[in-house]
């Protein structure tokens, strides 16, 4: 059963045309990683999928209803997706603790001191359960978006949609944000994530997904696309990548 | 060294090479738009219709109450309105000329004091210390009492070359009172930009002064915009209290009117030329600052 699937996503801003009609379907308990070249559509895609984007065209299917239908009330069909940002987005001026509870109680209605008990749990989980009290300007970069996996976890979403989230860490950074990624994909959250860290995307994705302007040139298993890939545009990426000791 | 800003350079969104325009919309998303339209169309109605529904009842509210004759030939009678309307009118003429000098002095002199203000140093300390003073001073006192200092104040000392036209000594203390609040606009807006791009700036060898016209300046300048035409419709109307020096403004060509017939028609119309005055600007705070948003945040849909 797909959890979340894309139909012929079309999303132009101005007469810059991002998206010319992509599908991708994500079967439960997947995870599919989008690559592509900066411009390629990777975000604007994934915020079509999280409706933070109007679609020109094309559907977004979440557990098989169209929400892109105007009918649907947006802000309900949110409630069932997490999404992380590159910048982490956590909000200021709200403590490490309050961020995470903040949608479980504001918007899921969850009594305080459950959802203060869940973020207290998840929060020791990923190592900074000292941190609760603290506000994100004295955690370090990859703290703070390990916080932003956990805020997006809280409200139990069917689809976690994460948008290059290391790109903005140091990389020292890195290894600990893609850790928390790859052991909640072990334990079966559906996932969708726009990366340049080939390597993470061979070893914990079950799809590699290929976008070039705008279209989605080829997906498969990741030893196909990584290693075989059958366009030419995507042989081209992948150089690049390497020349770039990536991967 | 010419440093041109490109002006509403196109924000790079991605480096796609753009093949050829947008495909035809799918019977589904036509189907999704004309939905999206109907659904405003219905808005609109609503919208209208409630807004007429309150129309009539504050009509009918104010029109019948019992003393709505009287009051409607002393507040608004057209015969007197239009008596009035060209002795007010070539009295906000004088307004109109306040405003503008006025204007212009205080977007100088309020930058002036911002500048100082954001002086770093000890040396500079008393210079700071002389700005902020002025700033607690005029932001403080009441407009009017700063009027009638002024006003009656200055020409009471009996100097030689100090005027004592109502219309100049009003537009001083307009000055005075107006640059305070408007250097406290720029002051915030100066301090919004980064420190980074302070850094940036020094870091290229530009001097403090360069640092703060060419890249601190530009950039406090557009966040502040809306800010400052606010100010000025505000400032606009606080014009019309030069007329308590005996400027005889808009304001006052009213009062010398209503003392003659008692009828306070020619408040009203004064009242609405005014109105007519704001209008256009409040317009233009309201374009500028909608575009401000846009560029922020273009596409975005929330």
């Amino acid at each position: 059963m797909n959890v979340l699937e894309l139909r012929g996503i079309v999303k132009a801003f101005g007469d810059n045309v991002v998206l010319r009609g992509v599908d991708l379907a994500v079967d439960e308990h997947r995870v599919v990683a989008l690559i592509g070249g900066s411009g390629s559509g990777k975000s604007t895609l994934l915020r079509c999928a999280a409706l933070l984007e109007t679609v020109d065209d094309g559907q977004v299917l979440l557990d098989g209803e169209d929400v892109t239908d105007p009918r649907v009330d947006a802000d309900r069909v949110r409630r069932r997706m997490g999404v992380v940002f590159q910048a982490y987005n956590l909000f200021p001026h709200l403590s490490v603790l309050d961020n995470v509870t903040l949608a479980p109680t504001a918007v899921h209605g969850r009594p305080r001191a459950e959802a203060v008990e869940e973020a207290r749990g998840l929060l020791a989980r990923i190592g900074l359960a000292d941190k609760a009290g603290e506000y994100p300007d004295r955690l370090s970069g990859g703290q703070q978006q390990r916080v932003a996996i956990v805020r997006a976890l809280a409200v139990r979403p069917r689809v976690l949609l994460l948008d290059e989230v290391t790109s903005a860490l140091d990389p020292e950074l890195v290894g600990e944000v893609l850790a928390l990624v790859r052991e909640v994909a072990a334990q079966g959250m559906t996932i969708v994530m726009a990366t340049h860290e080939m390597g993470f995307a061979r070893q914990v994705a079950d799809t590699v997904a290929f976008l070039d302007g705008g279209v989605l040139l080829e997906s498969g298993p990741p030893a196909q696309v990584l290693g075989e890939p059958q366009h030419a545009r995507t042989r081209q990426f992948l150089a690049r990548v390497i020349d770039a000791g990536r991967l | 060294m010419a440093l041109r800003r490109r002006r509403r350079a196109r924000p790079v969104l991605s480096t796609v090479v753009t093949g050829g325009a947008l495909p035809p919309p799918s019977e589904l998303e036509l189907s999704r738009r004309a939905w999206r339209r109907s659904r405003a169309r219905r808005s609109t109605l609503v919208a209208l219709a409630s807004t007429l529904l309150f129309a009539v009842v504050a009509y009918l509210a104010v029109t019948r109450s019992p003393g709505w004759p009287r009051v409607q030939t002393t507040f608004f009678s057209a015969s007197v309105a239009l008596e009035s309307l060209p002795e007010i009118a070539r009295g906000l003429l004088v307004n109109l000329q306040v405003l503008v000098v006025g204007g212009l002095l205080v977007l100088v002199v309020g930058l002036g004091i911002a500048a100082l203000r954001t002086l770093r140093g000890p040396a500079l300390a008393p210079l700071r210390f002389l700005a902020t003073a002025y700033v607690d001073l005029f932001r403080g006192m009441p407009l009017i009492i700063v009027l009638y200092l002024v006003g009656f104040g200055f020409p009471a000392l009996g100097l030689q070359g100090v005027p004592t036209s109502p219309f100049v000594l009003g537009t001083a203390a307009i000055v005075l009172v107006y640059s305070a609040y408007v250097a406290e606009v720029f002051r915030a807006g100066i301090e919004s930009v980064h420190p980074s791009q302070r850094a940036a700036a020094r870091s290229l060898g530009l001097t403090h002064r360069q640092t703060m016209r060419i890249v601190v300046l530009p950039q406090a300048l557009r966040t502040v915009t809306p800010a400052l035409l606010n100010d000025f419709v505000a400032l606009q109307k606080d014009v019309g209290l030069i007329s308590v020096l005996g400027a005889v403004d808009a304001v006052r060509s009213a009062q010398i009117q209503v003392g003659q017939s008692f009828n306070f028609t020619p408040y009203v119309v004064a009242g609405l030329l005014f109105v007519l005055l704001a209008v256009p600007s409040a317009r233009l705070a309201d374009a500028v600052t909608a575009r401000a948003r846009r560029r922020q945040q273009s596409g975005s849909l929330l």
